[in-house]
């Protein structure tokens, strides 16, 4: 996979969010993406995992151009799309798509299915006339497996699982060459994540694209990803392929992130021994001014107290860690 | 003799469309000290069935059959003449011997209470606890479920504490009168995974250390790996199968079971193996289907599913299933 180039190639990127109480009070910075570079490459699935507030959703949000980023670049087949605004960025719009955690939220409950569907493809001035995109409706309906009489109707009418198709469908109306899913699957029942899952796996298949899959389910994660990035705290620990992650953790948060995965299997799960991480994320406001899990890390130094650690090359892993560096 | 008994318990709910059959005709036992784990998809009645039993239901719902008996006595409502009689029955059991987590502490907690006053409450209702005895008792607690430094924080309000911290003082409030039951309903599902995982670990400790049996509702099949050695499966507002953990996990009888074994993602596999959904969604308990619950979605539905509800096969003592084709008549 090295040799392709990547699709979109994210260095140093920085979002921060002022959170400055009065006119006043001191100036206060939540750092909520702090220096994080990664790579995706064509038809390639990321994970994204970490705990709630460790910036995960924002880095995704950020790629997208949802959010604008303090510093850095996100290049996207070859272009810096970190500074673009308006006119210039609506092009690279139609190639990177998104998918929303919450199915209830990111449906317009007032618009039927079609015009959901159709609204990107007008946006973007794909199709000329409406019987084109009506057509294309109906096939993209079919690809996310709902029925094309569904075109008609309101989200209210459907389940959650059912809505998350539609989200997809929309996702895909614009052939777009990279998703971002942020944790399309958590707010729906066990039996119906598969079903989303596979699909999302299928259409991968079909049509060669590239996720960004964000989630805190770290099993369905490693199940879906080819490569996998940790986060904590704003910045990227350790990034490697999904299996060698899981099954050789090198970075110690990611040792005990994956320790505390419930597995669904009693032998296995009662004869594990959970590392249990002590304490809880310390505020991004004001984050360690070291290496930011040092003040839950069990084999931190004075070193790590002070300084922060740049990400070392370990075979085809990225890790940003002292204990690795050579 | 069991702890707890419950036979033939239905729930239902009106509302405007109609009536919901949230829970029907549920018969389960649950033995001293043990930890039984109720699992289902929203909407399964799992959460209803143990609101029935500890008589927290919502003003629509009622509980219209079934027999619930609790330590040897008798605590279904139809044995009380009024509803005063039957409240103020629970309201002596609820928070002494009986007790509940809830998923979201926040909600559980009241805001603008301290931490004091509401792990005090229990105490001061139901033993004969002084004020000093019920202090010291509350701060025994908080070092219990592993809140540092509990002088400081005993004094401060719910907001002042995290998610993880909030759960404990749930939990500990839920443990202060040593109860035989503890009810617990999605205890780790609003936390993040090392937060779950240290609350699950405190969960199990205290196990070992009080006789208090768990009920743990919930629908993350690891969780229930790790802490209960039988498990309930729900759908459609009823049990279709239980039994010991390993019987569930590695012996399934039931075809939802298996499916659901199925489709969660194990991470010690590597394969490349393609998850099995389950097609087609839960049934609507407004009007649910006259057999088997399961049969819209079942693979292997007979023409006898659609009509009439399975009977139970038991397979061990402890494993029964409630699916056709386990019947001994069964075409194999």
């Amino acid at each position: 996979m090295s040799e392709q180039k990547p699709i979109l190639r994210v260095k140093n990127l920085k979002t921060y969010f002022d959170v400055t109480k009065g006119i006043f009070s001191p100036k206060q910075i939540v750092k909520a993406v702090d220096d994080v570079s990664f790579d995706i490459y064509p038809n390639e699935t990321f994970g994204l995992v970490g705990e709630s507030g460790c910036g995960k959703s924002t880095l995704g949000r950020t790629i997208v151009k949802l959010y604008d980023p303090e510093d850095g670049s996100i290049e996207f087949n070859g272009t810096d799309i970190a500074k673009l605004k308006g006119s210039e960025l609506k092009g690279f719009r139609k190639d990177m798509q998104m998918i929303f955690q919450d199915p209830y939220a990111s449906l317009n409950p007032r618009m039927t299915v079609g015009e959901i569907i159709k609204e990107p493809m007008i946006i973007h001035n794909i199709y000329n006339t409406d019987e084109e995109r009506e057509a294309r409706v109906v096939e993209l309906l079919r690809i996310v497996g709902l029925k094309p009489d569904h075109i008609r109707r309101y989200p209210a009418e459907f389940s959650g699982g059912q809505r998350q198709r539609i989200g997809i469908a929309r996702a895909l109306a614009v052939n777009p060459k990279f998703i971002v899913c942020d944790e399309p699957i958590s707010a729906l029942d066990v039996s119906i994540q598969a079903q989303v899952i596979n699909l999302l796996k299928n259409i991968q298949n079909e049509m060669g694209l590239s996720y960004l899959f964000i989630a805190h389910d770290l099993s369905m994660v490693k199940h879906i990803s080819d490569r996998i990035g940790v986060m904590y705290l704003g910045h990227m620990m350790e990034v490697g392929p999904s299996n060698d992650v899981y099954h050789r953790p090198l970075h110690p948060y990611t040792v005990a992130l994956l320790s505390a995965i419930p597995i669904p299997d009693p032998d296995v799960a009662k004869a594990k021994n959970r590392i249990v991480l002590e304490g809880e994320i310390p505020s991004p406001i004001n984050p360690p001014k070291g290496c930011v899990f040092s003040t839950r890390c069990s084999r931190a130094t004075e070193r790590c107290m002070q300084e922060r650690p740049q990400p070392v090359k370990v075979g085809d892993r990225l890790v940003s860690c002292f204990l690795y560096e050579k | 003799m069991a702890l707890l008994e419950v036979k033939n318990l239905s729930t239902e709910f009106f509302t405007e469309q109609g009536s919901v059959q949230a829970v029907r005709d549920v018969s389960f036992e649950l033995k001293e000290g043990e930890v039984l784990g109720v699992v289902g998809e929203s909407g399964s009645g799992k959460s209803q069935t143990m609101y029935s039993i500890i008589g927290l239901l919502a003003e629509n719902g009622t509980v219209t059959s079934g027999d619930i008996t609790f330590d040897g006595k008798d605590i279904s409502r139809k044995n009380f003449k009024t509803k005063k009689e039957y409240e103020d029955m629970m309201r002596g059991l609820r928070g002494n011997s009986m007790a509940m987590i809830f998923q979201d502490p926040m909600t559980f907690l009241n805001p603008v209470l301290k931490i004091e006053t509401q792990l005090i409450e229990p105490l001061m209702n139901h033993t004969d606890m002084t004020k000093q005895q019920a202090k010291e008792r509350a701060l025994e607690l908080m070092r219990l479920v592993g809140i540092p430094s509990p002088e400081k924080r005993i004094t401060q309000y719910p907001f002042e504490f995290s998610g993880g911290m909030r759960q404990r003082i749930v939990i500990a409030i839920a443990l202060a009168c040593n109860p035989k039951l503890i009810i617990a309903d999605e205890p780790t599902t609003a936390l993040d995974v090392t937060i779950q995982a240290q609350v699950l670990e405190l969960i199990n400790a205290l196990r070992k250390e009080s006789d208090s049996a768990i009920i743990m509702i919930t629908h993350d099949l690891g969780v229930v790996a790790k802490l209960c050695d039988r498990i309930a499966i729900m759908y459609g507002g009823k049990i279709v199968e239980i039994g010991t953990d390993k019987e569930i996990f590695y012996e399934p009888k039931h075809e939802y079971t298996k499916g659901l074994l199925n489709c969660i993602a194990n991470p010690e596999d590597d394969s490349d193996r393609q998850l099995t959904p389950i097609a087609g969604s839960p049934p609507d308990l407004l009007n649910p289907p006259k057999g088997c619950p399961f049969v819209d979605r079942c693979e292997k539905a007979m023409k006898i599913c659609k009509d009439h509800m399975p009977q139970v096969t038991k397979f061990s003592e402890t494993h029964q299933c409630a699916c056709w084709l386990n019947h001994s008549k069964a075409v194999k």
